[in-house]
């Protein structure tokens, strides 16, 4: 590995220390018993099989939404679009979960496949736009969370909504349809299986195909791209919709995978994560694994805290922001940066 | 349809669409001020939530509105100094500073207004104040013109300032050209000895101190609380009509103030009964649109050269 | 003891990525002389110029102004010491007019706004002064290349610059031009300005200075009178070593036409006719040369070819095909080579290695794709065959190519667009910044594709090359081609010269022999 690759680990690990030290000061300054809660919130999500299956089971939507984030930052797209299309194709995805009568495997597949169909499908808006005109994809994306949201609540109010029911509920998916729990005593989904096989085949379809060479040279420089021949409108056209068809396919598998019903009734909130994550994944496929559980980590240890102590688990968005501003940093640490390099070569 | 036609054309529904199209002013001065320089600000949502914030917690603690706007205004321009420091200095990626602002403020505010007010939801339990309304004596009393332009709050009036001011600002005035110049070229900037950190530092806390303004608004004009992820989009919405008005402060006021009537629309239709769900994205279906009809235009008249 | 106006002494430029920019350099200047900076790419020219406008710091050294040492922490220091500088590319807001350029960072004011009106006399003053005509109230972008020179001069002027540095001043300007921009300097000489002549052109050095500092691989070679170095010195210490840069061009073959441009014309979208009636064709086994001060429609004509702008009028064909009605996707799958103007624009993914840089022309053909993944393996071994051949000097074919030098760089579009057996090849200032031996390896690659049937259409702005390299040669003006020559024997500079003003035209006749 080239000392260039190893200095920015090493920036992002410095990054994510930061973050943790600025959530110690936070408890710190919030809570009666700040020693405790900081014990609480490093340790206590390691200390039970239960806690760990919750950093498990909640990375698997992080780990959608960062791949899908990373394909769009790898091509230099900042469609910020996750969330809307998270909540639209569960919406969606739950008709096929409660209604049509297919059997044991086929019935999650077939709603997995609608949801990433419908997030495909609704993510050309932003895609076509921008691949044809221009159109700023950042904007119309955001402007398409709030259309969904609005349209998705419509469904759930009129046509999904259990009335047997107090909340704002729709009915009980089949129990066919759920993904199958498959570490005991958790709550573990199949849902994470298929959360790491995406990510190999987005690794696979990033690095080593054509089509993620023709992704990774418009991200680059899209003139450059466009002067080589590639058709730079059809690649972020199928970005968008490989994205769309990821996060869409992550919404639906949240649903049957954790829930019993559709029951989101304001955005999922996994749009930004998503782009987080990616950025801490340096937008690697198979990297946005390893920091979706480290978010998951974060995220169920401010659980934790809260459960405890006081402390409102949006701390997370705080500690989220300044690993943005950190790693996306290129002169942090870069007096050291040429030390580092130098080392390395005098070797 | 008739109910509808009813409902448009009165005093009380022009009122309205000034009064909605208030923070879209504001934030969209402020899109327009900082893109001029070359650093586009997408924290704009972030921002006004973070002076809505201020303004009514400040305003609270000290029982003065006229504080907590100072308060709603201070907040927001240190949100934009972090971000030129990170952005300028740190060479942090101005999209993604812009992202890492908007989390910061949509967590941040959750997390404090929990702590001061023991709830997620609103502040209502916390009897923060509102700026006044003006009833502007003589003009207020012309027939059907009359209601449409007195009477509102302060804040109103003073974002048709801010327009003027913005206008003024950047093509009259040194730190205009500055601002220009460090936007169309940076160079030419640099070698005439104008600091090109400094002069988008000073545009990106101009950006800020209109987003405090309009933030501002929200929570102590618009409502007299602040809730959870009140500004609602109106910074995305801001940054939409900035680039259909083409960067220019006139145009940019002229394409806020058609999102503001989709905004009153959509206020008004609700009281038709028409299912709120859909009628709430009213708004941003026509940033949607406009955006889209925009950018066609803007494509084709490229082709055709 | 010679009493310098200004010294340099010892100073070393490191940049962050090891990249040793100057190295013990010893420069000085003499009050009212006209000092030339001469080497070649890459030499480390502008980078001395930088240290000296207060655009960089040394890294070590020390920089003494009228017998004080000084350290210029921006240009604003340096500005405020006298020292001003006219950059290569153009330093201009083009929205602005030319007094707004000339009075920004010290504008007259009238309360709080911009007094306008006094900017304008104020241009208009020292324009008189200096006797450089510019017309205050004209929007910079209208403005032809030779008068946003002047305001660039003028704007160093305006803040007391009593010594200027002009880089590369004589790159954009026709020879004639270029003798006016001298009687300038020579009228700013006798008013007792200091003038620094940054340049690689050995000729124009002979005629304009009194003093002659050579520059080579980041350090001084030597510092001599004019008038006692002859231009052979002066190259030799240039290039360090005798550098044998001559072609050989064996006799052309023509063979079939490989571009043929019909009658071409094109208004641009600020209703300017960019090319009008354009007709010239290409045959195989021939360098076909355009000279042309840029700004006459060439880069349209390339854009053309190239699918960047729509053609309407006239066609364009490639090997027999019409870019009507090809895109650029199909221009690439025949064979067809593109070296672009603006090698960092679009020549390069900077971010990316050199092997993915090497095969964005060809991604998906047989030889590295097998229909889904490419062929990494197969990808790396034809980079490291280039390397080789064209002598890219790097870590291997994964380093990035944005951290490569001008010249390597170039290297890599050269042998990424010429590694194919391209039958068409476009270049396009091919040699623009890069040092003498990249020029002359990329020289010698198109010659060989010449000598192997290509059709080679060459557009540079450097007329040594282009009459190096062309069978026959073209002169652009004004969108129009106003001169053919059918031989480069005998042709020189000053000849074309007057053909790219404008001001001598060849006869209707000869100019349709450029379709043949």
């Amino acid at each position: 590995m080239s000392r260039e690759r190893s200095f920015n680990m090493i920036r992002t690990a410095v990054s994510m220390l930061v973050a943790i030290l600025v959530a110690f000061v936070i408890i710190l300054i919030v809570s009666d018993q700040p020693v405790e809660s900081i014990k609480i919130f490093l340790v206590m999500p390691f200390s039970s099989g239960s806690y760990l299956g919750n950093i498990v089971e909640t990375a698997v939507p992080l780990i959608f939404s960062g791949l899908a984030m990373a394909v769009m930052f790898k091509a230099n797209l900042f469609n910020l679009g996750g969330e809307g299309i998270f909540f639209i194709a569960g919406a969606v995805g739950s008709f096929v979960a409660i209604w049509p009568k297919f059997p044991s495997v086929l019935a999650p597949l077939a709603a997995i496949v609608v949801g990433a169909l419908v997030g495909m499908v609704v993510m050309m808006v932003p895609g076509g736009l921008k691949a044809k005109y221009g159109a700023n994809e950042m904007v119309t994306s955001l402007m398409m969370n709030n259309i969904l949201l609005g349209v998705g609540l419509y469904l759930l109010n009129n046509l999904l909504r259990d009335p047997g029911m107090a909340s704002l509920v729709s009915y009980k998916y089949r129990k066919k349809a759920l993904l199958a729990n498959i570490v005991p005593g958790t709550r573990i989904h199949a849902g994470f299986l298929i959360a790491v096989l995406c990510a190999v085949l987005v690794y696979l379809f990033m690095y080593k195909s054509k089509w993620g060479y023709e992704i990774r040279m418009t991200g680059n420089n899209a003139k450059f791209a466009s002067y080589s021949g590639i058709n730079v409108a059809k690649v972020i056209l199928i970005v968008h919709m490989v994205a769309g068809a990821i996060a869409g396919a992550g919404g639906i598998i949240e649903c049957i995978g954790l829930h019993k019903r559709f029951e989101w009734t304001a955005l999922p909130g996994y749009g930004f994560d998503g782009a987080m994550i990616a950025m801490l994944a340096g937008n690697n496929p198979l990297g946005v694994i390893g920091a979706a559980f480290f978010v998951s980590y974060l995220r169920i240890g401010a659980d934790l805290v809260n459960r405890s102590s006081d402390i409102p688990t949006e701390m997370i968005a705080i500690l989220q922001s300044i690993i943005i501003l950190l790693i996306s940093a290129e002169r942090f640490l870069h007096k050291y940066r040429q030390r580092w390099i130098e080392k390395g070569e005098k070797k | 349809m008739n109910a509808f036609m009813k409902l448009i054309f009165t005093s009380d529904f022009f009122y309205s669409i000034f009064r909605v199209t208030t923070p879209l002013l504001f934030a969209s001065m402020g899109a327009v001020l900082s893109d001029v320089a070359g650093v586009p600000n997408i924290a704009l949502e972030g921002m006004m939530l973070i002076a809505a914030f201020a303004g009514m917690y400040f305003s609270y603690v000290f029982n003065s509105a006229l504080m907590g706007l100072l308060f709603a205004v201070l907040f927001a321009v240190a949100a934009a100094a972090v971000m030129a420091f990170f952005t300028l200095y740190y060479k942090t990626n101005i999209i993604l500073g812009g992202i890492a602002i908007n989390s910061l403020a949509s967590g941040g505010t959750i997390f404090f207004l929990y702590l001061v007010a023991h709830d997620k939801g609103t502040s209502v339990s916390l009897a923060s104040k509102v700026l006044p309304n003006i009833n502007i004596p003589l003009i207020g009393d012309i027939p059907i013109l009359g209601p449409v332009i007195s009477g509102h709050n302060v804040l109103t009036y003073v974002a048709v300032l801010a327009v003027l001011f913005t206008w003024y600002l950047l093509k009259k005035t040194p730190l205009g050209y500055h601002l220009r110049a460090v936007g169309e070229k940076k160079e030419a900037a640099d070698s005439v000895g104008i600091s090109v950190i400094r002069t988008q530092t000073i545009a990106l806390l101009l950006s800020g101190l209109m987003c405090g303004f309009g933030g501002a608004f929200m929570s102590m004009g618009y409502v007299s609380w602040f809730s959870r992820d009140m500004i609602s989009g109106r910074g995305w919405i801001a940054l939409a009509a900035e680039a259909m008005g083409m960067q220019h402060p006139l145009g940019t006021a002229a394409t806020s103030l058609l999102f503001g009537v989709a905004d009153a629309l959509s206020n008004a239709v609700a009281t038709l009964g028409w299912p709120s769900d859909l009628v709430k994205t009213i708004p941003y279906c026509a940033t949607l649109a406009g955006l889209a009809i925009f950018s066609i235009r803007a494509y084709r008249k490229n082709k055709n050269a | 003891m010679e009493n310098y106006l200004l010294e340099m002494k010892d100073i070393a430029k490191i940049y962050g990525n090891g990249i040793v920019a100057n190295e013990a350099v010893n420069f000085n200047l003499k009050k009212g002389e006209v000092h030339a900076l001469v080497g070649e790419n890459g030499a480390g020219k502008s980078t001395l110029m930088k240290i000296l406008f207060g655009m960089e710091a040394p890294s070590s050294g020390t920089v003494t102004l009228k017998g004080e040492p000084v350290r210029f922490s921006s240009s604003k220091d340096a500005i405020a010491h006298g020292i001003g500088m006219v950059h290569q590319h153009f330093m201009l807001v083009e929205s602005f007019t030319a007094a707004q350029n000339i009075i920004l960072g010290m504008e007259p004011k009238k309360g709080f706004s911009v007094n306008e009106e006094e900017a304008v006399r104020f241009t208009e003053e020292i324009s008189k002064k200096y006797n450089l005509e510019v017309d205050a109230r004209a929007v910079t972008r209208t403005l032809p290349v030779g008068i946003k020179q002047k305001i660039e001069i003028l704007k160093a002027l305006a803040r007391g610059a009593e010594i200027l540095i002009l880089d590369e001043p004589t790159a954009v300007l026709t020879p004639q031009e270029t003798d006016q921009l001298f009687e300038e300097l020579t009228n700013l000489k006798q008013q007792g300005h200091t003038i620094v002549f940054i340049s690689h052109k050995i000729p124009e050095i002979k005629k304009i200075s009194d003093r002659i500092t050579v520059m080579r691989a980041g350090k001084t070679v030597g510092c001599r009178n004019t008038e006692d170095v002859t231009e052979k010195e002066i190259s030799s210490m240039i290039m360090g070593c005798e550098m044998d840069t001559t072609i050989i061009r064996t006799p052309c073959k023509r063979g079939d036409v490989g571009i043929a441009v019909d009658k071409v014309s094109y208004i641009d979208k600020n209703g300017v006719q960019a090319l009008k009636d354009f007709s010239f064709s290409v045959r195989q086994g021939m360098v076909f040369g355009i000279a042309g001060v840029q700004g006459n429609g060439q880069v349209e004509l390339i854009d053309l070819m190239t699918k960047k702008r729509g053609l309407k009028n006239g066609d364009i064909r490639l090997n027999g095909e019409s870019v009507k009605k090809m895109s650029i996707q199909d221009i690439r799958k025949m064979q067809f080579g593109y070296v672009p103007e603006d090698r960092i624009e679009q020549g390069i993914a900077g971010h990316e290695s050199i092997e993915e840089n090497m095969i964005s022309n060809r991604y998906s053909t047989k030889e590295f794709c097998n229909k889904i993944l490419l062929n990494y393996k197969k990808i790396a071994e034809f980079a490291k065959k280039n390397i080789e051949s064209y002598e890219i000097r790097c870590s291997g074919g994964k380093h990035l190519v944005g951290m490569l030098s001008g010249g390597n760089m170039q290297k890599v579009v050269v042998a990424r667009e010429c590694s194919h057996e391209p039958k068409v090849l476009i270049a396009e200032q091919p040699t623009r910044g890069v040092d003498v031996g990249a020029a002359h390896i990329i020289h010698k690659k198109i010659m060989e594709l010449r000598d192997e049937g290509c059709a080679v259409l060459l557009v540079s702005a450097d007329l040594s090359e282009v009459l190096k390299l062309s069978d026959v040669v073209a002169v652009m003006y004004e969108g129009e081609i106003v001169a053919f020559f059918e031989e480069t024997e005998g042709l020189n500079e000053e000849k074309l010269g007057l053909f790219m003003l404008g001001l001598e035209r060849h006869d209707e006749g000869q100019i349709r022999r450029a379709v043949q």
